[in-house]
């Protein structure tokens, strides 16, 4: 067992990270010692990444080491609502103290140049180092090479040489490094000096449209919340129409004192920017969002939109909403009554039953939730089945005792949950086969037979989908099964 | 009394037409059948002359909510008759309005392909599926007081009154027919719905049938629908107007329905449906509540609609 981590006392005291635990015990007796977590260190860091959202939309885990990680966040844009740069990063420090995390924080031009300087520059913990533009190359030089994300093996290689700090490198020909010491080390040099480009993916892609309120005081009331959303979802919604936009899906999100934050979204099933709709499509939402010890910021995002023509008047803001929708038009308002059900009931339990083209019945359609973007019907063109087709189907085909005469008719009689059925009439067979052609087809798959269904009516006048699974062998029992009733 | 009344007609005999139109309303009014507010068509015919008829407003009314029971355990399946004659009717709606419907249900079960010939194709039909009893109950509130649909339908098995109050209210707020589907072994139910039917299923072949006709083949839908209760229908000639004098509801009449099986049956026929050209009701037998069904003599022999194999 080795040492992954110390704290700046065991440090003080001679431990460092990779010495064996029992050399680190008897260097410092009393070591406190706690087993290494790294999925939840990994948890705790994309728990953080998601709280700094309330500075910028765009932030990431940085994931290269796992003893160096980090977080990054553009905060290009950003910098203004906190009153300038510096001042984010002191506001940024200070709530990550208030957490408990001893935090290094920098910021420069660069990511490469950003995280050289978060972990490399003469600087104490806790301090903000903010590399002004243009200073990205007279920062780097005095560091030493590993901030340039390299490997071990480089590192040693490039010391040897005596090539100790950035400076060293940036005089020297590209080609030649890039022959003696691989691709990686000119792409670091090249991104950290800002000559090559550096994408990082955001670790929730950033919305296009973002509305954000800081409070000065943290907010407790959960009435004060649903205020302060309706500013910013009015707020929203203007900017949508003025871009020609409708939001598809939103996400509010509350920032937390303690550092955790909560979500809640809603969909539509075609662009909307009206305050009053989408407020009521929240209202339920917001009242489960827990305020916990307070909220200190929140943000709005349209994470989703689709284009929206300007003209939609808002003729029936204080009406009810039956007349509302009369002023709506029909298709409107049913989008609307979609997007209420869709958003209390979950999206996947709205839906339209569209057919699919396979004969396999329990294939031949299926469940598109109706907050989907309308498809276009002629894309499904009905194909009506051979012949008639069940009202209701059985999740799963049940096994049913069957008198049929042999080799292959219709039954006579059959027993279906405890109950004996006399057939009076029968219609069939219809044979359906396998669809040979699909993959998860296979010899042990019940899809993988031949069935032959029939349309009986029992005396009573009720009707049943059953079927023989299996063409008929003699000596072996058919199986039978009941799939569907008819109306 | 004067001697000839023909010469002085008391006034109480001749009653203002307006005055009689507006009593009318009130009572539609009270019944939770009214008009639609526009002047427009307050009730949807089925489309069959002699289950309009048997309907005091030719037809059902939009605002307001029918109550349709399956004659069979929902367990056993025996209420897909019922689930049928429902989708039938959403059909209707649907088509008549062109506006969508809402059918809510908890779990899945409803079969595409075999809705489409009832007219609820996947772009008519949305179908919500909840976790609860409660939640078809909000599901069906919410459907019908956005008045964006044509009919909402909602399959459950306890409906307080309260519940069909709101129900109600919500069918009245937006102008939408409410339906509730369930089994005959749900709660029993206090009157709060405007009509209920009772429907079970009939074999393709009944001597029921005047001339003894097939439905046709197992393929098409035969029905025995009931109507077991309607808000302002007369319980002997249910709506129809008859002149030669409503006849009451006679011992002898009671005992012939009760042999049919057809206890509280205020009128019921037996129902096919045709899919062809355009899908309808078509009654093929009137089993009470008109003249088929008086010229329906002798009763048949055995207890139910049934024939011998």
């Amino acid at each position: 067992m080795r040492l992954v981590a110390v704290s700046p006392a065991a440090e003080a005291a001679g431990a460092h990270p990779g010495l064996p635990l029992a050399a680190a015990r008897a260097l410092v007796p009393g070591l406190t010692i706690f087993a290494a977590d790294p999925a939840g260190e990994r948890q705790t860091l994309e728990n953080l990444a998601d709280w700094c959202g309330r500075y910028s939309p765009w932030t990431a885990v940085d994931g290269t080491a796992a003893s160096a990680a980090g977080l990054w966040l553009d905060i290009t844009g950003c910098a203004h609502l906190f009153g300038g740069e510096t001042a984010l990063l002191e506001d940024l420090v200070r709530h990550l103290k208030e957490f408990g995390f001893a935090a290094r924080v920098a910021l420069a031009d660069t990511p490469g140049t950003a995280w050289a300087a978060a972990r490399f520059a003469d600087a104490p913990t806790g301090a903000c180092i903010a590399i002004p533009p243009g200073e990205t190359a007279r920062s780097l030089a005095p560091l030493p090479v590993a901030a340039l994300r390299l490997d071990g093996a480089t590192v040693d290689e490039l010391s040897r040489l005596g090539l100790r700090a950035i400076g060293d490198l940036m005089g020297l020909a590209r080609a030649p490094l890039a022959a003696r010491f691989g691709e990686v080390l000119v792409k670091r040099l090249d991104q950290a000096l800002g000559d090559k480009g550096e994408p990082i993916s955001p670790r929730r892609p950033p919305p296009a449209f973002r509305v954000r309120l800081a409070f000065a005081e943290p907010m407790r009331i959960s009435a004060d919340v649903a205020r302060a959303f309706e500013k910013l979802l009015t707020e929203l919604c203007a900017r949508l129409e003025l871009a020609h936009q409708g939001a598809r899906r939103m996400e509010f999100t509350i920032y937390r004192l303690d550092g955790t934050c909560a979500r809640a979204g809603v969909g539509t099933s075609r662009p909307v920017r009206e305050p009053a709709h989408l407020a009521r499509l929240f209202a339920e939402k917001l009242a489960r969002l827990d305020a916990g010890f307070g909220v200190e910021t929140m943000t709005l995002a349209a994470t989703a939109v689709d284009a929206l023509a300007a003209g939609q008047l808002d003729l029936a803001r204080d009406r009810d909403a039956a007349l509302e929708n009369r002023a709506l038009g029909a298709e409107a308002a049913a989008a609307r009554l979609i997007d209420r059900l869709g958003n209390h009931l979950g999206p996947g339990n709205v839906v339209r039953l569209l057919p699919q083209a396979s004969h396999i019945p329990e294939r031949a359609f299926r469940e598109v939730s109706a907050l989907a973007q309308p498809e276009d019907a002629s894309a499904h063109a009905h194909v009506p089945p051979p012949a008639p087709r069940p009202l209701q189907l059985l999740p799963w085909p049940e096994p049913i005792e069957v008198m049929a005469p042999v080799p292959d008719e219709a039954p006579v009689m059959f027993r279906w949950r405890r109950r004996q059925h006399r057939v009076a009439r029968a219609e069939g067979p219809e044979r359906i086969g396998p669809e040979w052609w699909r993959e998860d087809v296979n010899e042990l798959s019940s899809s993988h037979r031949v069935r032959d269904y029939y349309r009986v009516e029992n005396a009573d006048g009720r009707r049943f989908w059953v079927y023989r699974e299996g063409p008929y062998r003699p000596g072996v029992r058919p199986r039978w099964y009941l799939h569907g009733l008819f109306a | 009394m004067p001697s000839n009344p023909g010469a002085h007609v008391h006034p109480m005999r001749r009653p203002d037409p307006a005055l009689l139109e507006g009593l009318r309303a009130r009572i539609r009014k009270l019944d939770g059948v009214a008009l639609a507010a526009d002047g427009g068509p307050g009730a949807l015919p089925l489309g069959t002359a002699a289950i309009d008829d048997a309907l005091p407003w030719g037809g059902l009314p939009r605002a307001s909510l029918h109550e349709v029971v399956g004659d069979g355990a929902s367990a056993d399946g025996g209420n897909a008759a019922a689930a049928g004659f429902s989708a039938a009717l959403l059909g209707r709606f649907a088509a008549a309005t062109g506006a969508p419907v809402l059918w809510c249900r908890r779990g899945p079960g409803l079969y595409g392909p075999g809705l489409t010939r009832f007219g609820l194709g996947p772009e008519r039909l949305v179908v919500a599926r909840t976790g609860s009893d409660a939640a078809v109950l909000w599901a069906m509130e919410e459907g019908l007081a956005s008045g964006a649909l044509a009919a909402v339908l909602g399959e459950t098995e306890t409906v307080s009154t309260t519940a069909r109050r709101r129900l109600q209210l919500a069918a009245e707020k937006g102008g939408t027919a409410a339906f509730v589907l369930r089994s005959a072994h749900g709660a029993p139910t206090s009157g709060v719905a405007v009509t209920r039917w009772r429907i079970g299923a009939a074999p393709g072949f009944s001597p029921l049938v005047p001339d003894g006709r097939d439905s046709g083949g197992v393929d098409t839908p035969r029905w025995r629908v009931e109507l077991s209760r309607c808000r302002g229908a007369h319980p002997s000639g249910v709506a129809r107007n008859t002149q030669d004098g409503a006849r009451p509801l006679g011992a002898a009449r009671h005992t012939q329905n009760s042999a049919r099986g057809l206890s509280e049956a205020l009128a019921a026929w037996l129902v096919d449906w045709r899919d062809e050209p355009t899908g309808g009701f078509t009654v093929v037998a009137e089993l009470r509540g008109g003249p088929i069904g008086d010229s329906l003599e002798p009763a048949p022999t055995h207890p139910r609609l049934r024939h011998a194999v």
